[in-house]
């Protein structure tokens, strides 16, 4: 249309790393975030600054806000107080595809479990009384799982950064996957077991005196506003009192005896992932906790959280003390099992630097 | 051996169905005693309908799914490094991925948060197991993209911009219409944002633009990377748009919400054109190299995507519930892209402020020319010699484009709703709102302001409903600084310290490209400050020249 237009030139034939040399073309790192140890990890990189932070490079701040003029993301949406959020950084580094590798292969390994044990038949040899224990009560504690996955999904809006998002996000995903886990698991036994009733697991949760206790305790984190408060009652008191008091404490120590060798197996993945979101959490909360204008602050909050929490999850843990004489066959004690409950809660005392002695030691 | 003989023949057993499965899932919830779930997002909306979960998935089967797909994405990505991919890949293109995926992951990633806002929302159980796979997919958006993006960083010829990206997010002129996007689907009335923008509207209509138009021009510019990644990301927006469906149908029922959802059907859809077309379209048409005739435009894949599929498939049938669909909006967004040549403006704002990127942009040529006159006639005679004085004014030593009279373009003012800039100059409204005067691209981005962001609606008070806050035109952040500041407090330089990251053109060559001393000497300034500043008859005056729109110099 017009002789007069030049061409672009375009020396470089091709678009390449180093097809050319000059300003910055060997700029190939993120530059905008400190990595926490020498060189960005992967996580990092795909994790950090993602969710803007006007303290950063939020120039404009925040644009939307809710009718009271709370924006998009608030530091107080928590209680706890922080320097510097920005420092966290999760233990476990999960990206997506590190999650979906994870959760496939614990998908596939119960899913190979179940398939096998029921074509060998396993199920119908379980002890009967055991049976009834995983109808009732293994069954109830399902919905506590779920609870506890249903109340990260609502924490994980809150987070001021990425970092602390993601990790209450996955946390979710595997509480949520393990409570279907069970869901799908007493599911298929119940086909090859005569008489077995999938309902009365929930039963028991709404109505069993034994669940009751539990129950109070999931709605409480359930019902909490502040999304740290929910975060810190989960993996720092519930799961080792209750969760891991139930799962390993009995679950997986009582099985084999009653010739049940697939349970322990699903209930296996829940141990793997807690470890990883304790991790996550215990690291969070250390780092508030040794923060130099805020730790004070911080181990007074985590103290009233501990105690509130804590109460409910001993009492919790006390409620479901007859479910450790329903096997006929008996291997695990209950006042043991408590105890190595209260002694994991004394190790992430000892780690995030609170003193739990209050609810472990009365 | 019979011929019907397997191995998953011999390996069978029974299971439980899918639905059967569903249905069991969809039982772990229950209603609490003890303590009531904390409702800490407030909507105004009323929800007794318990939504079902149309796509009957649990997580083990999810999970692999995914996995695989991942496999396949990365499998790729492997591959196009193996195939010399960058070798023939089209700078043009991807120096506009700078943008646009420094823009898309704080998006997908606040869609993972609003799930937390419905899943809390919606009585009964079955659709919490359908927002949480949304919630982890769009974990997995983000993060993927966050990945690709790395990755173009590692093997593309100018890395610059990339490694400042989620920086640059934050600051630029630019970005500033995605960070309204996705703020949107997470503040404010939670059924308004998490639903109706988000899943309802941008995830069902938009995402096709977003997520399929482009990543065809991609491949045809040599990138097949974006559309390994985002074509598997829109294959999980099926279940998304399940999810917003059903959580549509459980408060359409209800007569009290019919007002509210033709607010929020108005704004959403406005706002997804006025921000999604502006960039989408911008990227399709201006960053590639294929001037194939016989391929769609822009306009022609809307029409497709948003009036044949989205518009007539989906929000008309809304009417038979008693919804009033805004059939002139609709029209009003197609004409604005055909008539009006919005998206075409929006690459001719984003090149004139090319030394406030943080990518590069090259000049339109002949070839180019040719393509844009035959699907859009017209086009040339407004548009041709602005391109052809950006290719001359490229060269550094020449006065910046942004600051260039002798082009004869104007400035425009910014839009306090979209944020994107008032391109069509006659559509401009200025309002004095909340005790301010704004500036408004279009009427239905003034009435977002004034009537749908506001405590009541037509009389109904509308408590939960969002609020524009912030520091919303971006050139008030720099109003009254020299442009060579303002691009080093921005960090768009390079690790030399002085030349430019962004460069009006695609010349990888340091004689070639502009540095801090090239653009210094120019005062900045922000249209709204001054006209705020000006008497109601100046202020008239000075709008009713800005109508008469702008007439590009010739080029000689």
């Amino acid at each position: 249309m017009s002789a007069a237009v030049q061409p672009p030139v375009s020396p470089a034939k091709s678009g390449a790393a180093g097809a050319a040399t000059f300003s910055g073309s060997d700029s190939r790192k993120y530059n905008y975030f400190d990595p926490k140890g020498r060189r960005a990890t992967h996580y990092e990189d795909m994790t950090v600054d993602v969710q803007p932070d006007p303290k950063r490079y939020l120039l404009q701040d925040w644009i939307i806000s809710f009718a009271d003029g709370t924006p998009t993301y608030s530091e107080n949406w928590t209680e706890a107080k922080s320097s510097d959020w920005h420092a966290y950084r999760s233990i476990d580094q999960e990206w997506e595809r590190t999650h979906y590798q994870r959760q496939s292969t614990i998908c596939g390994m119960i899913q190979n479990v179940v398939e096998n044990g029921r074509r060998a038949g396993a199920p119908k040899r379980f002890d009967p009384a055991w049976v009834k224990i995983l109808q009732d009560h293994f069954g109830a504690y399902k919905h506590a799982e779920f609870g506890l996955g249903t109340a990260t999904m609502q924490a994980q809006r809150y987070g001021y950064t990425q970092m602390i998002n993601n990790a209450i996000l996955t946390n979710s995903s595997y509480k949520i996957r393990f409570s279907q886990d069970l869901t799908l698991y007493l599911s298929e036994i119940g086909m090859d077991i005569d008489g077995f009733n999938t309902d009365a697991g929930k039963q028991h949760w709404v109505d069993d005196p034994i669940w009751q206790e539990t129950r109070r305790a999931v709605e409480t984190i359930g019902g909490a506003t502040d999304f740290l408060e929910q975060y810190f009652a989960v993996n720092l008191i519930f799961e080792p009192l209750v969760g891991e008091l139930f799962r390993s404490g009995f679950v997986m120590q009582a099985a084999a005896s009653q010739n049940d060798f697939i349970t322990p197996a699903v209930v296996s993945a829940a141990e793997g992932d807690y470890e990883r979101n304790l991790a996550n959490a215990v690291e969070l909360f250390r780092m508030l906790m040794l923060d130099e204008a805020h730790g004070d602050h911080n181990r007074r909050l985590f103290g009233t959280w501990l105690h509130k929490h804590g109460t409910l999850a001993i009492a919790a843990a006390q409620g479901l003390q007859p479910i450790w004489s329903q096997p006929r066959v008996k291997v695990a004690q209950f006042p043991e099992a408590l105890e190595l409950a209260k002694n994991r809660l004394r190790a992430i005392g000892a780690e995030t630097n609170i003193d739990v002695r209050s609810i472990v030691d009365v | 051996m019979p011929d019907s003989l397997s191995l998953t023949k011999i390996t069978a057993q029974k299971g439980i169905s899918i639905g059967e499965a569903a249905k069991r899932v969809a039982d772990l919830g229950w209603t609490p005693s003890y303590v009531q779930e904390a409702m800490t997002f407030p909507t105004d909306y009323k929800i007794k309908k318990a939504p079902r979960d149309p796509m009957k998935q649990v997580l083990r089967s999810y999970f692999p799914m995914q996995e695989e797909k991942d496999n396949r994405v990365y499998g790729a990505l492997d591959a196009a490094l193996r195939g010399d991919m960058f070798r023939n890949v089209e700078p043009r293109w991807v120096e506009w991925m700078k943008l646009f995926l420094a823009i898309i992951p704080f998006p997908e990633i606040s869609a993972a948060r609003s799930m937390a806002m419905v899943a809390r929302l919606a009585p009964g159980e079955e659709l919490r197991t359908g927002f949480t796979m949304q919630m982890v997919d769009e974990f997995r958006h983000s993060t993927i993209q966050m990945n690709l993006k790395k990755w173009y960083m590692e093997n593309y010829i100018d890395p610059a911009g990339f490694d400042i990206t989620e920086a640059a997010f934050g600051r630029c002129y630019a970005t500033t219409i995605g960070r309204q996007f996705a703020e949107g689907f997470v503040t404010g009335d939670a059924v308004t944002s998490a639903n109706i923008y988000l899943t309802v509207v941008a995830e069902t209509a938009f995402t096709n633009t977003l997520f399929v138009a482009m990543p065809s021009e991609a491949a045809r510019n040599g990138d097949y990377a974006l559309p390994t990644v985002f074509l598997s990301v829109q294959s999980d927006e099926s279940r998304h748009i399940g999810n917003g469906h059903s959580m549509l149908m459980s408060i359409i029922n209800d007569p009290d919400n019919h007002q509210l959802i033709e607010r929020d059907l108005r704004y959403a859809f406005w706002q997804n054109h006025a921000i999604v077309d502006a960039a989408i379209g911008t990227f399709i048409e201006y960053g590639t190299t294929d001037r194939d005739k016989n391929k769609e435009s822009y306009t022609e894949l809307w029409h497709r995507w948003i009036y044949e599929d989205y518009y007539r498939t989906y929000m008309l049938p809304l009417e038979k519930y008693g919804i009033k669909i805004h059939h002139d909006d609709v029209n009003a967004a197609w004409e604005r892209m055909v008539k009006n040549h919005y998206h075409h403006k929006v690459a001719q704002f984003f090149s004139v402020g090319w030394p406030l990127n943080f990518w590069r942009i090259e000049a339109q040529t002949d070839r180019d020319f040719e393509w844009f006159e035959h699907k859009y006639p017209g086009w040339y005679a407004e548009f041709g010699d602005y391109w052809k004085w950006y290719g001359k004014l490229s060269k550094p030593g020449e006065t910046v484009m942004t600051f260039n009279t002798d082009t004869g373009y104007v400035y425009p003012h910014r839009c306090w709703s979209c944020m994107v800039p008032c391109l069509i100059r006659d559509e401009i409204i200025c309002d004095e709102v909340d005790g301010k005067i704004h500036t408004y691209c279009s009427k239905l981005c003034h009435w977002t302001h004034k009537t749908a962001f506001a405590p009541t609606y037509e009389g109904r008070p509308t408590p939960a409903m969002g609020r524009f806050s912030g520091r919303r035109e971006w050139e008030e952040c720099y109003h009254g600084w020299d442009l060579a500041d303002a691009i080093q407090d921005l960090g768009f330089v390079r690790g030399d310290g002085k030349t430019l990251v962004p460069q009006p053109h695609l010349r990888f060559d340091d004689r070639d490209m502009w540095t801090l001393d090239h653009v210094r000497g120019h005062t900045l300034g922000s249209p709204l400050l001054t006209i705020r500043g000006m008497t109601p008859e100046a202020r008239e005056a000075h709008l009713a020249d800005y109508r008469k729109g702008f007439k590009i110099n010739p080029i000689h």
